[in-house]
C-alpha cells in the first residue's frame, strides 16, 4: 500500500509539471487536474492540446485511454444500480484505478443487506476522499514547483516516460502488446496526417489486427449452418 | 506560459465529459443491455493501442521531423525504463521506479553529452 502511495503521489505530480511545462496557464491546469481527474487521460491528452489538435481528436483519444474504466463500470453496476442516478454518477466519477481495485478486493460481491451497502459506501467513500485528496494536493504542488524548473533540462520527458511505463504495464498479454507496438509504428508512419489523424488511424489499425489475429473460441450456442 | 484561453477550457470540460461517461457507462441509464461481444474484444486493445499512438511519435520525432537515432537520449531512457517496468512488474513502486530509471538516463546525456 505505500509503494502505491508513492506511486499515486509521483504521477499526480508529474501530471502537474506535464500540464504547466506544455504551455497551459496556471487556470488550465488548476482546472483540468479539479475537473477532468484522470491522469493517464490527462497525460495522453496534453500534447494533444498544446500542439492545438482539433477537439474530437482529443475527445476520442482521451476516451481510448479511459475505455478501461467502461470495463470496471459494467463489473461496479451490480454494487450501485440501487442508488439514485445522480449518486451513482458522483460515485462513479470519484472511482479511480486505485480505489477500484481495493474495493471490489475487499467487497467480492454485491451488497444484499441494508447494511452491507452502507458498509460498502463508507469503505468507497473513505477510500476515494483520501484518493483525491492526495491526487490533487501532489498535482496542485506539481502546477506550481514546475513553472519553477527549467524547461532546458526537459523535465517534461518524464511524463511521457511515465505514459509509457502505464504502457508496459498494460502490456500483460502479447497481443496487447502488439497492440501497443503497432498503434506506435502506424502513428509514426501515418505522421504527416493533418489534424493529429495518425493517432486515430493508429488507434484503429491496432484494434483491428489484434480483434483479427485473437485466437477464435468455439462458440457452442450458435452452431454452423450445414450449407 | 500563455494565457488561459475559451478553447482550452471548452476542451477540459469535454474531457471532464469523457471521464464521467467512461467511469459510469454501465450505469449511466437504469435498464441493462449486454455488451456486444465484438465491443468486449475491442475494449481489451484500445486503450493500449491509445497509449502507444500517442507515446511513439513523441520519442521518434521532435520538432516535426523524424529525429530517431542512437545518439537520442529519449530512446535510452525509453528503453531503461521499460525495462525495469518488465522487471519489477508485480510491485508498488514499479511504475515510479521507471520514471526515475529513465530520468536518471535521460538527464545526464541530455544536460552533458546534448544528445
Amino acid at each position: 500500500m505505500a509503494g502505491v502511495s508513492v506511486g499515486l503521489t509521483a504521477w499526480a505530480f508529474m501530471t502537474g509539471v506535464a500540464m504547466i511545462n506544455s504551455g497551459m496557464s496556471t487556470v488550465e491546469a488548476l482546472a483540468m487536474t479539479l475537473l477532468v481527474f484522470a491522469g493517464s487521460a490527462q497525460l495522453a491528452t496534453i500534447p494533444l492540446i498544446a500542439g492545438a489538435a482539433p477537439m474530437w481528436v482529443i475527445l476520442a483519444t482521451a476516451m481510448c485511454v479511459n475505455l478501461r474504466f467502461v470495463v470496471f463500470s459494467l463489473h461496479l453496476r451490480q454494487y450501485f444500480i440501487y442508488m439514485p442516478r445522480l449518486k451513482r454518477l458522483v460515485l462513479g466519477y470519484s472511482t479511480g484505478d486505485l480505489t477500484y481495485v481495493l474495493f471490489v478486493k475487499r467487497f467480492p460481491k454485491s451488497p444484499v443487506t441494508e447494511q452491507a451497502r452502507r458498509a460498502q459506501l463508507a469503505y468507497l467513500w473513505g477510500g476515494n476522499s483520501i484518493n483525491w485528496v492526495f491526487w490533487q494536493s501532489a498535482s496542485i504542488a506539481g502546477i506550481f514547483l514546475g513553472s519553477a524548473i527549467p524547461p532546458g533540462w526537459g523535465l517534461a520527458f518524464a511524463a511521457t516516460l511515465a505514459l509509457l511505463a502505464l504502457t508496459c504495464a498494460l502490456a500483460t498479454t502479447w497481443l496487447r502488446g502488439l497492440a501497443a507496438v503497432l498503434a506506435g509504428i502506424v502513428a509514426c508512419l501515418t505522421y504527416t496526417l493533418p489534424l493529429r489523424l495518425n493517432i486515430v488511424v493508429g488507434i484503429a489499425v491496432a484494434v483491428a489486427v489484434c480483434m483479427l489475429l485473437e485466437p477464435k473460441k468455439k462458440d457452442v450456442s450458435t452452431p454452423l449452418r450445414s450449407k | 506560459m500563455s494565457g488561459t484561453d475559451l478553447w482550452t477550457l471548452l476542451v477540459i470540460v469535454g474531457l471532464t465529459a469523457t471521464t464521467v461517461i467512461a467511469r459510469c457507462f454501465f450505469f449511466l441509464s437504469n435498464k441493462e443491455w449486454p455488451l456486444p461481444a465484438w465491443a468486449g474484444r475491442g475494449l481489451q486493445y484500445a486503450p493500449i493501442a491509445a497509449l502507444g499512438a500517442v507515446i511513439a511519435p513523441e520519442l521518434a520525432f521532435s520538432g516535426g521531423q523524424f529525429s530517431l537515432s542512437w545518439t537520442d537520449a529519449r530512446v535510452w531512457a525509453a528503453l531503461a525504463a521499460a525495462a525495469f517496468v518488465f522487471w519489477r512488474k508485480h510491485t508498488g513502486y514499479a511504475m515510479p521506479g521507471a520514471i526515475a530509471v529513465g530520468m536518471a538516463i535521460y538527464l545526464p546525456l541530455h544536460l552533458a553529452l546534448g544528445w
